[in-house]
């Protein structure tokens, strides 16, 4: 069995399985199947960025970057404004 | 009759906001009506509403997008803001807003000078939100920004351009383009922003927030061309009294 590893995802506590990385949470978040660069795997573009801990992750750096207990993770969107 | 930033040449003189739509085919429509090619989003935590979201919007209309950072109060938060933008939206371009606080939504000038700085160093185009002060719209040119844009007033409050001698001035004085950003009420406000050489007007609630946005919208880009023209028209002198046009000669007089 593997441990549950804790982080916060956008301001709130959030509890993966196991050993997860950037990309398979971003896909979990969108529903949407990523490619190995964090490209959607049906051609469109995301418009989402990650930080950890305050600092950008590139998209390309995504599948490479595991998260650890208690990354703060924030997933963000363009919305209205402006 | 066109203008660029960046080796990117732009029609349209209006930059729209999205911020203040009630809906986002209100705000696609209003969109279509301004002939905008250029315009703003804000960036937040994703909420898993955002499947009929506004950036697959300006991506199907063909609209340049153009990320903000409002709500930043510090020179930190917006690099970060600008840095997330640029990675989710894939673009160089931002609107570097930095506000001192929430009553006012004014620029910090601090910050916002901290924040461009760090932003040029960094690679970024930078539109930098300004207060309407001229010394400061100068120093943010020097330091690499690539659009100064001075307040008219603050932030959805429809009061127009409060000071107009200082937009003047900052457009007199600059080598890179001004845009006119917050205050505008109606197409009069924006043809007078034109009117004082501006390059180009940003607004956003005055058309999302008016009665009929679309209306509106096409008035605003209305405005913004007649005011560019008449800029360019060689305006007449302020006269204190009148100035006939009509000839007196051949007048006809009673006998």
């Amino acid at each position: 069995m593997t441990d549950t590893i804790t982080i916060t995802l956008n301001g709130e506590h959030h509890a993966l399985a196991g050993p997860t990385t950037a990309r398979d949470l971003v896909s979990s978040i969108v529903d949407k199947e990523l490619t190995a660069e964090g490209t959607p795997v049906d051609g469109s573009r995301l418009g989402i960025a990650v930080a950890v801990d305050g600092e950008v992750i590139r998209r390309g750096q995504w599948s490479d970057f595991t998260l650890r207990e208690g990354h703060g993770v924030d997933i963000v969107t363009a919305v209205q404004g402006g | 009759m066109t203008w660029s930033v960046d080796d990117v040449t732009l029609n349209s003189r209006l930059v729209m906001g999205t911020g203040g739509a009630s809906s986002l085919s209100i705000l696609e429509q209003a969109l279509e009506a301004s002939g905008t090619e250029l315009t703003t989003v804000a960036l937040r935590r994703y909420d898993g509403q955002a499947r009929d979201s506004v950036f697959a919007l300006l991506q199907s209309l063909g609209i340049r997008i153009l990320p903000n950072t409002a709500g930043c109060y510090t020179a930190r938060d917006a690099v970060l803001t600008a840095q997330l933008a640029r990675e989710a939206l894939e673009t160089n371009w931002v609107k570097l807003e930095v506000i001192a606080d929430e009553e006012t939504l004014l620029p910090d000038p601090v910050e916002l000078f901290r924040a461009a700085e760090e932003l040029v160093l960094d690679g970024f185009t930078v539109f930098a939100y300004t207060n309407d002060d001229p010394a400061l719209a100068k120093r943010l040119e020097d330091a690499g920004v690539a659009v100064v844009m001075p307040a008219g007033a603050p932030i959805g409050s429809g009061l127009g351009i409060l000071n107009p001698h200082n937009i003047e001035t900052i457009v007199s004085r600059a080598q890179v383009p001004v845009i006119l950003d917050a205050g505008i009420g109606t197409a009069s406000d924006a043809a007078l922003a034109m009117e004082l050489g501006c390059t180009a007007v940003l607004l956003a609630s005055a058309v999302t927030r008016a009665h009929d946005a679309t209306a509106m919208a096409r008035a605003m880009s209305l405005a913004v061309e007649s005011g560019h023209l008449a800029a360019h028209a060689g305006r007449i002198p302020k006269r204190p009294l009148a100035f006939a046009s009509s000839t007196f000669d051949g007048m006809v007089t009673p006998a």
